[in-house]
Protein backbone atom coordinates (compact mmCIF):
# COMPACT_ATOMS: atom_id res chain seq x y z
CA UNK A 1 0.00 0.00 0.00
CA UNK A 2 1.31 3.67 -0.57
CA UNK A 3 1.20 5.68 1.86
CA UNK A 4 0.40 9.59 2.13
CA UNK A 5 3.71 10.35 2.44
CA UNK A 6 4.95 9.34 -0.70
CA UNK A 7 1.96 10.88 -2.50
CA UNK A 8 3.24 14.42 -0.58
CA UNK A 9 6.83 13.76 -1.59
CA UNK A 10 5.84 13.19 -5.04
CA UNK A 11 3.77 15.85 -5.65
CA UNK A 12 6.35 18.49 -3.34
CA UNK A 13 8.71 17.73 -6.39
CA UNK A 14 6.33 18.49 -8.65
CA UNK A 15 5.52 21.57 -7.31
CA UNK A 16 9.03 22.31 -6.79
CA UNK A 17 9.90 21.54 -10.55
CA UNK A 18 6.72 23.82 -11.45
CA UNK A 19 8.26 26.76 -8.83
CA UNK A 20 11.43 26.57 -11.26
CA UNK A 21 9.82 26.86 -14.53
CA UNK A 22 8.08 29.58 -13.72
CA UNK A 23 11.30 31.46 -12.60
CA UNK A 24 13.65 30.53 -14.87
CA UNK A 25 12.36 30.04 -18.38
CA UNK A 26 12.22 32.72 -21.00
CA UNK A 27 9.03 32.00 -22.63
CA UNK A 28 5.44 32.33 -21.80
CA UNK A 29 4.06 28.85 -22.51
CA UNK A 30 6.65 27.19 -20.66
CA UNK A 31 5.53 29.31 -17.77
CA UNK A 32 2.29 28.61 -18.36
CA UNK A 33 3.45 25.06 -18.14
CA UNK A 34 5.24 25.19 -15.23
CA UNK A 35 2.48 26.94 -13.56
CA UNK A 36 -0.10 23.92 -14.71
CA UNK A 37 2.54 21.62 -13.04
CA UNK A 38 2.04 23.27 -9.36
CA UNK A 39 -1.57 23.39 -10.01
CA UNK A 40 -1.60 19.29 -10.62
CA UNK A 41 0.80 18.56 -7.74
CA UNK A 42 -1.96 20.68 -5.45
CA UNK A 43 -4.80 18.59 -7.24
CA UNK A 44 -2.80 15.35 -6.53
CA UNK A 45 -2.36 16.05 -2.27
CA UNK A 46 -6.24 16.43 -3.13
CA UNK A 47 -6.67 13.53 -4.28
CA UNK A 48 -4.09 11.44 -1.86
CA UNK A 49 -6.03 13.29 1.01
CA UNK A 50 -9.65 12.40 -0.08
CA UNK A 51 -9.04 8.51 -0.01
CA UNK A 52 -9.57 8.96 3.84
CA UNK A 53 -12.95 10.80 3.49
CA UNK A 54 -15.22 8.51 1.76
CA UNK A 55 -18.72 9.93 1.98
CA UNK A 56 -18.17 13.58 1.77
CA UNK A 57 -15.69 13.47 -0.86
CA UNK A 58 -14.40 17.00 -0.11
CA UNK A 59 -10.98 16.27 -1.78
CA UNK A 60 -12.04 14.87 -5.02
CA UNK A 61 -15.16 17.56 -5.42
CA UNK A 62 -11.48 20.14 -4.83
CA UNK A 63 -9.67 17.86 -7.29
CA UNK A 64 -13.06 18.33 -9.79
CA UNK A 65 -13.12 21.77 -9.79
CA UNK A 66 -9.56 23.13 -9.66
CA UNK A 67 -8.88 20.89 -12.66
CA UNK A 68 -12.17 22.97 -14.46
CA UNK A 69 -10.85 26.20 -12.88
CA UNK A 70 -6.93 25.34 -14.75
CA UNK A 71 -8.64 24.70 -17.83
CA UNK A 72 -10.64 28.45 -17.73
CA UNK A 73 -7.91 30.10 -16.48
CA UNK A 74 -5.65 28.66 -19.51
CA UNK A 75 -7.43 29.81 -22.02
CA UNK A 76 -7.52 33.23 -20.94
CA UNK A 77 -3.72 33.14 -19.98
CA UNK A 78 -3.64 31.74 -23.88
CA UNK A 79 -5.41 34.65 -25.38
CA UNK A 80 -3.56 37.29 -23.15
CA UNK A 81 -0.14 35.49 -24.87
CA UNK A 82 -1.26 35.72 -28.26
CA UNK A 83 -2.46 39.23 -27.53
CA UNK A 84 0.95 40.29 -26.34
CA UNK A 85 2.62 37.98 -29.09
CA UNK A 86 0.73 40.22 -31.85
CA UNK A 87 1.48 43.54 -30.17
CA UNK A 88 5.23 42.63 -29.42
CA UNK A 89 5.94 39.82 -31.39
CA UNK A 90 7.98 38.00 -28.55
CA UNK A 91 6.49 35.89 -26.09
CA UNK A 92 9.76 36.59 -23.75
CA UNK A 93 8.28 37.94 -20.56
CA UNK A 94 11.63 39.89 -19.83
CA UNK A 95 11.79 41.70 -22.92
CA UNK A 96 7.90 43.03 -22.32
CA UNK A 97 8.79 46.38 -20.73
CA UNK A 98 5.86 48.57 -21.99
CA UNK A 99 2.59 48.93 -20.54
CA UNK A 100 -0.39 49.22 -23.34
CA UNK A 101 -1.51 51.98 -24.26
CA UNK B 1 7.09 3.45 -10.57
CA UNK B 2 4.39 5.92 -11.66
CA UNK B 3 5.84 8.31 -9.85
CA UNK B 4 9.06 7.96 -11.01
CA UNK B 5 7.91 8.89 -14.93
CA UNK B 6 5.79 11.63 -13.32
CA UNK B 7 8.99 13.14 -12.05
CA UNK B 8 11.71 11.81 -14.91
CA UNK B 9 9.27 13.38 -17.54
CA UNK B 10 8.36 16.54 -15.10
CA UNK B 11 12.29 17.11 -14.77
CA UNK B 12 12.65 16.84 -19.01
CA UNK B 13 10.09 19.76 -19.26
CA UNK B 14 11.82 21.62 -17.30
CA UNK B 15 15.41 20.56 -18.84
CA UNK B 16 14.86 20.93 -22.32
CA UNK B 17 14.80 23.70 -24.97
CA UNK B 18 12.77 22.83 -27.16
CA UNK B 19 9.20 24.00 -26.84
CA UNK B 20 7.53 21.12 -28.66
CA UNK B 21 9.25 18.50 -26.86
CA UNK B 22 8.81 20.17 -23.82
CA UNK B 23 4.82 20.36 -24.45
CA UNK B 24 4.64 15.89 -25.31
CA UNK B 25 6.71 15.76 -22.57
CA UNK B 26 4.55 17.59 -20.05
CA UNK B 27 1.53 15.23 -22.14
CA UNK B 28 3.43 12.08 -20.69
CA UNK B 29 3.64 13.69 -16.79
CA UNK B 30 0.05 14.82 -17.31
CA UNK B 31 -0.51 10.55 -18.04
CA UNK B 32 1.85 9.87 -15.15
CA UNK B 33 -0.48 11.85 -12.96
CA UNK B 34 -4.03 10.43 -14.14
CA UNK B 35 -2.20 7.10 -13.24
CA UNK B 36 -1.18 8.40 -9.61
CA UNK B 37 -4.51 9.56 -9.22
CA UNK B 38 -5.60 5.64 -10.02
CA UNK B 39 -3.55 4.48 -7.48
CA UNK B 40 -4.88 6.88 -5.15
CA UNK B 41 -8.33 5.13 -5.82
CA UNK B 42 -9.71 8.25 -7.32
CA UNK B 43 -11.06 7.00 -10.70
CA UNK B 44 -13.40 9.88 -11.66
CA UNK B 45 -10.72 12.52 -11.34
CA UNK B 46 -8.28 10.40 -13.42
CA UNK B 47 -10.44 10.30 -16.28
CA UNK B 48 -11.51 13.97 -15.60
CA UNK B 49 -7.69 14.47 -15.82
CA UNK B 50 -7.04 12.77 -19.08
CA UNK B 51 -10.38 14.46 -20.74
CA UNK B 52 -9.67 18.18 -19.37
CA UNK B 53 -6.15 18.59 -19.62
CA UNK B 54 -4.66 16.50 -21.87
CA UNK B 55 -7.91 16.89 -24.23
CA UNK B 56 -8.52 20.23 -23.92
CA UNK B 57 -5.70 22.17 -22.31
CA UNK B 58 -2.63 20.60 -24.52
CA UNK B 59 -4.30 21.25 -27.55
CA UNK B 60 -4.93 24.41 -26.43
CA UNK B 61 -1.41 25.26 -25.83
CA UNK B 62 -0.14 23.13 -29.02
CA UNK B 63 -2.66 25.48 -30.60
CA UNK B 64 -0.73 28.62 -29.44
CA UNK B 65 2.32 27.51 -29.76
CA UNK B 66 1.20 27.00 -33.48
CA UNK B 67 -0.47 30.50 -33.89
CA UNK B 68 2.69 32.21 -32.29
CA UNK B 69 4.46 31.57 -35.19
CA UNK B 70 8.16 30.62 -36.15
CA UNK B 71 9.59 33.67 -33.91
CA UNK B 72 8.86 32.29 -30.98
CA UNK B 73 11.13 29.02 -32.02
CA UNK B 74 14.09 30.94 -33.34
CA UNK B 75 14.11 32.70 -29.79
CA UNK B 76 14.51 29.78 -28.01
CA UNK B 77 16.99 28.82 -29.90
CA UNK B 78 19.22 31.75 -29.57
CA UNK B 79 19.30 30.99 -25.37
CA UNK B 80 22.53 29.09 -24.65
CA UNK B 81 22.14 25.64 -24.52
CA UNK B 82 23.64 24.67 -20.91
CA UNK B 83 21.41 23.31 -18.62
CA UNK B 84 22.74 24.94 -15.62
CA UNK B 85 24.08 28.55 -16.75
CA UNK B 86 24.32 31.65 -14.05
CA UNK B 87 21.16 32.93 -15.21
CA UNK B 88 19.65 29.55 -13.54
CA UNK B 89 21.28 29.13 -10.35
CA UNK B 90 18.75 31.71 -8.40
CA UNK B 91 16.21 29.82 -9.75
CA UNK B 92 17.57 26.14 -9.00
CA UNK B 93 18.40 27.55 -5.37
CA UNK B 94 15.10 28.95 -4.63
CA UNK B 95 13.25 25.63 -5.96
CA UNK B 96 15.43 23.10 -4.20
CA UNK B 97 15.42 25.18 -0.65
CA UNK B 98 11.67 25.06 -1.63
CA UNK B 99 11.72 21.46 -1.56
CA UNK B 100 13.78 21.00 1.10
CA UNK B 101 11.37 23.19 3.15
CA UNK B 102 8.27 21.42 2.14
CA UNK B 103 9.90 17.67 2.40
CA UNK B 104 11.08 18.67 6.04
CA UNK B 105 8.05 19.60 6.44
CA UNK B 106 5.98 16.50 5.09
CA UNK B 107 8.30 14.48 7.72
CA UNK B 108 7.43 16.58 10.49
CA UNK B 109 3.69 16.43 9.90
CA UNK B 110 3.70 12.82 9.51
CA UNK B 111 0.47 12.28 7.93
CA UNK B 112 -0.18 8.71 7.92
CA UNK B 113 -0.74 9.67 11.93
CA UNK B 114 -2.81 12.09 11.32
CA UNK B 115 -5.37 12.04 13.72
CA UNK B 116 -8.71 12.95 11.69
CA UNK B 117 -7.45 9.89 9.67
CA UNK B 118 -6.72 7.84 12.15
CA UNK B 119 -9.77 8.17 12.88
CA UNK B 120 -11.44 7.83 9.47
CA UNK B 121 -9.40 4.63 9.31
CA UNK B 122 -11.28 3.80 12.70
CA UNK B 123 -14.75 4.86 11.26
CA UNK B 124 -14.70 2.97 8.11
CA UNK B 125 -14.85 6.43 6.09
CA UNK B 126 -11.80 5.17 4.11
CA UNK B 127 -12.22 4.67 0.42
CA UNK B 128 -11.89 0.59 -0.44
CA UNK B 129 -10.13 -0.79 -3.59
CA UNK B 130 -13.14 -2.57 -4.24
CA UNK B 131 -15.75 0.51 -3.67
CA UNK B 132 -16.89 2.83 -6.62
CA UNK B 133 -16.72 6.34 -6.18
CA UNK B 134 -18.32 7.57 -9.33
CA UNK B 135 -22.22 7.48 -7.64
CA UNK B 136 -20.90 8.81 -4.72
CA UNK B 137 -18.75 11.74 -6.64
CA UNK B 138 -22.29 12.28 -8.77
CA UNK B 139 -24.97 12.52 -5.45
CA UNK B 140 -22.66 14.87 -3.82
CA UNK B 141 -22.20 17.02 -7.25
CA UNK B 142 -26.11 17.59 -7.15
CA UNK B 143 -26.73 17.78 -3.38
CA UNK B 144 -24.00 19.03 -1.48
CA UNK B 145 -21.96 20.56 -3.63
CA UNK B 146 -24.75 22.00 -6.57
CA UNK B 147 -24.26 26.06 -5.81
CA UNK B 148 -20.25 25.63 -6.57
CA UNK B 149 -21.01 23.64 -9.30
CA UNK B 150 -23.31 26.06 -10.88
CA UNK B 151 -20.96 28.55 -9.99
CA UNK B 152 -18.41 27.22 -11.75
CA UNK B 153 -20.19 26.45 -14.89
CA UNK B 154 -20.99 29.61 -15.04
CA UNK B 155 -17.16 30.67 -14.98
CA UNK B 156 -16.05 28.44 -17.27
CA UNK B 157 -18.75 30.21 -19.47
CA UNK B 158 -17.55 33.75 -18.65
CA UNK B 159 -13.89 32.65 -18.84
CA UNK B 160 -14.29 30.87 -22.53
CA UNK B 161 -16.16 33.64 -23.69
CA UNK B 162 -13.84 36.03 -22.54
CA UNK B 163 -10.63 34.58 -24.33
CA UNK B 164 -12.56 34.31 -27.21
CA UNK B 165 -13.23 37.63 -27.34
CA UNK B 166 -9.37 38.80 -26.15
CA UNK B 167 -7.72 36.36 -29.28
CA UNK B 168 -10.64 38.12 -31.43
CA UNK B 169 -10.26 41.72 -30.49
CA UNK B 170 -6.46 41.71 -31.31
CA UNK B 171 -6.87 40.78 -35.24
CA UNK B 172 -9.10 43.99 -36.17
CA UNK B 173 -6.03 46.64 -34.25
Amino acid sequence: MISLTDFLLVSAVLFCVGLYMIVSKQNAIQILIGIELMLNAAILNLVAFSKYDRFNNGGQMLALFAIVLAAATTAVALAIILNVYKQYKTIDPGKIDKLGD
Amino acid sequence: MMAFIAIASALFVAATKNLVRSVFMFFITLFALAGLYVLALADFVAITQIVIYVGGILVLILFAFMLSGKETLNAIEEQKNKFININKVPAMFLAALFLVVLANMIFKVDADNLVWIKKSAITRNIILPNSSMTENIGINLMTKYLLPFEAISILLMVALVGAAHLSRKGRGV
